[in-house]
């Protein structure tokens, strides 16, 4: 209703679905539209927010810096890539020593390979040092959002849901599994409490 | 033409006593109106009832207990006929002659700005009176409500005393931004004017000596839903610890106001917070902050996700 743009919402996914995003698309032929990545679980994202174990960091750049970190999940890892235009980002990646739990904020890119595979990495908007209990508490609610995206898409309803199965096809059953390994995991950590 | 069709139902509803009215009737007097005479459709509106109301031999006032009592909370739409019962918690100093009196309404659900007209004619509303307020039109502007009373208005004021609430809500998620106009700010010392000042000017007042503040724009996340919440001193000093006096320091030491932020940033983003507070247009007023660092517990949604593997 209100002509306020709205931002958009950073979604929760883990590395294992976010590195098969590779199918990108505009919802307008607007050359500054926003770009969304299709996520195979049938929704789509401007934005993500993730929160990892930050293990290598390395200049890639040749003229000037490009940083490289790879931030690991529970399932897999998130290539995060920040240069000139993200100086806050890049600064974090070149300070910190890892390993260290961070916290990404940013937006999905697919870049094709000279041998034409579709690789899909993060342009961080912000990166910040966290905690465990952070890192916990994001493995819980990204379970909880991938599991509420299987549901919808279980039941077939809606316009990325159809557009991820012809994309990615209906076999969701590796996120499935993904989710209970990266729960399992948390579980393992937390003590258990004395009745 | 659905939109007077509409109209045109609810007149026929709200003469289902007195009346015996086809909507096709209605619709053709406002259709008249608005089509051939370019009257705007309240108006129209206005006028078709009066003429119903003329033809029944009815008062307006024993008309308007014919809409639905609304709360104001539950405001979500322009343009509807409803009555009120509110308290006058605000009157504000209208801006224009066109306005005999403005301010925010209360009632248990919260509150709503009101607007009466000078040529309206009502009684004077008097501030922290409870009032039964009958056929007042909702409005929007930029996504906000308001309510209006208007010539067909009636006011009765009531002996009791209400309660106003605020709006109040509870927001989960990470902090996923912390916007410009963040940190140690300027604010522009004049009377009634609190400003931010940009570059030492306010855009009413010109070049002024600012005061200090501090106030974070943040942006919480739940990964569903966005929303943007205003930390203002007392709270942006909970969320980082850092004082009005301590960033006084940490500006004057690095001759830059903008290290604040910076370090407000390192702290607080990327984490997740609890905020609960009312809302003002689209953000919230963050008058309870509280970090969630307490261990998550995966259990439930480990039963969910191995009952779908």
């Amino acid at each position: 209703m209100s002509a306020v743009p709205t931002r958009e919402v950073a979604r929760r996914v883990f590395a294992r679905e976010f590195n098969d995003a590779t199918y990108s698309f505009k919802e307008s032929d607007d050359e500054r539209a926003p770009v969304y990545s299709l996520l195979p679980t049938g929704e789509r994202a401007n934005r993500v927010f993730v929160v990892g174990t930050l293990t290598e960091t390395e200049d890639v750049g040749d003229e000037s810096e490009y940083w490289r970190g790879r931030v690991v999940d529970p399932t897999g890892t998130f290539f995060v890539y920040a240069g000139q235009y993200q100086p806050d980002a890049a600064g974090v990646l070149r300070d910190t020593e890892p390993p260290a739990y961070v916290s990404v904020v940013g937006k999905p890119r697919t870049y094709e390979t000279d041998d034409g595979t579709v690789n899909v990495s993060l342009r961080p908007e912000s990166i910040t040092i966290v905690d465990a209990a952070t890192r916990d508490r994001w493995v819980v609610e990204t379970a909880e959002r991938t599991i509420d995206r299987i549901e919808r898409f279980a039941d077939g309803e809606g316009e990325y849901v159809t557009l991820a199965t012809e994309h990615y096809g209906e076999d969701l059953s590796e996120y499935e599994s993904a989710v209970v390994t990266a729960l399992e995991g948390i579980e393992d950590e937390v003590p258990a409490e004395a009745d | 033409m659905t939109d007077l069709r509409t109209h045109a139902e609810e007149i026929r509803d709200q003469f289902s006593d007195s009346l015996d009215l086809t909507v096709e009737d209605v619709e053709e007097r406002l259709e008249t109106l608005v089509s051939e005479y370019k009257v705007p459709v309240e108006e129209a509106r206005r006028s078709v009832v009066n003429h119903y109301l003329e033809e029944a031999g009815i008062e307006r006032e024993e008309m308007a207990g014919a809409n639905d009592q609304v709360a104001l909370a539950e405001v979500d739409e322009p343009e509807r006929w409803i009555d009120v019962t509110a308290k006058v918690v605000e009157l504000w100093e209208p801006r224009s002659d066109s306005i005999a009196q403005v301010g925010l309404l209360g009632d248990e659900s919260g509150t709503i700005k009101f607007t009466k007209w000078a040529k309206s004619d009502l009684p004077e509303l008097e501030e922290g009176a409870v009032y039964r307020l009958g056929n007042v039109v909702t409005d929007e502007y930029q996504g906000r409500y308001s309510v209006k009373l208007n010539r067909t208005t009636t006011i009765q004021a009531l002996e009791e005393d209400l309660e106003v609430g605020d709006n109040e809500v509870v927001v989960e998620g990470a902090l996923v931004d912390v916007q410009s106009g963040s940190g140690l700010i300027k604010r522009c010392p004049e009377e009634d004017c609190t400003r931010v000042l940009q570059n030492g000017r306010c855009s009413e007042h010109g070049e002024v000596e600012g005061e200090f503040d501090l106030r974070i724009k943040g942006v919480l996340d739940d990964g569903e839903e966005v929303h943007e919440v205003i930390f203002d001193q007392d709270a942006t000093e909970t969320l980082t610890g850092i004082s009005l006096s301590e960033a006084r320091e940490m500006a004057m030491d690095a001759l830059d106001t903008a290290v604040v932020a910076d370090e407000m940033r390192d702290l607080i983003l990327g984490r997740y917070y609890r905020v609960e507070g009312p809302t003002f247009t689209r953000y919230v007023l963050a008058d309870d902050v509280e970090e969630l660092s307490g261990p998550a517990d995966p259990e439930a949604v480990l039963i969910k996700a191995r009952s779908i593997a």
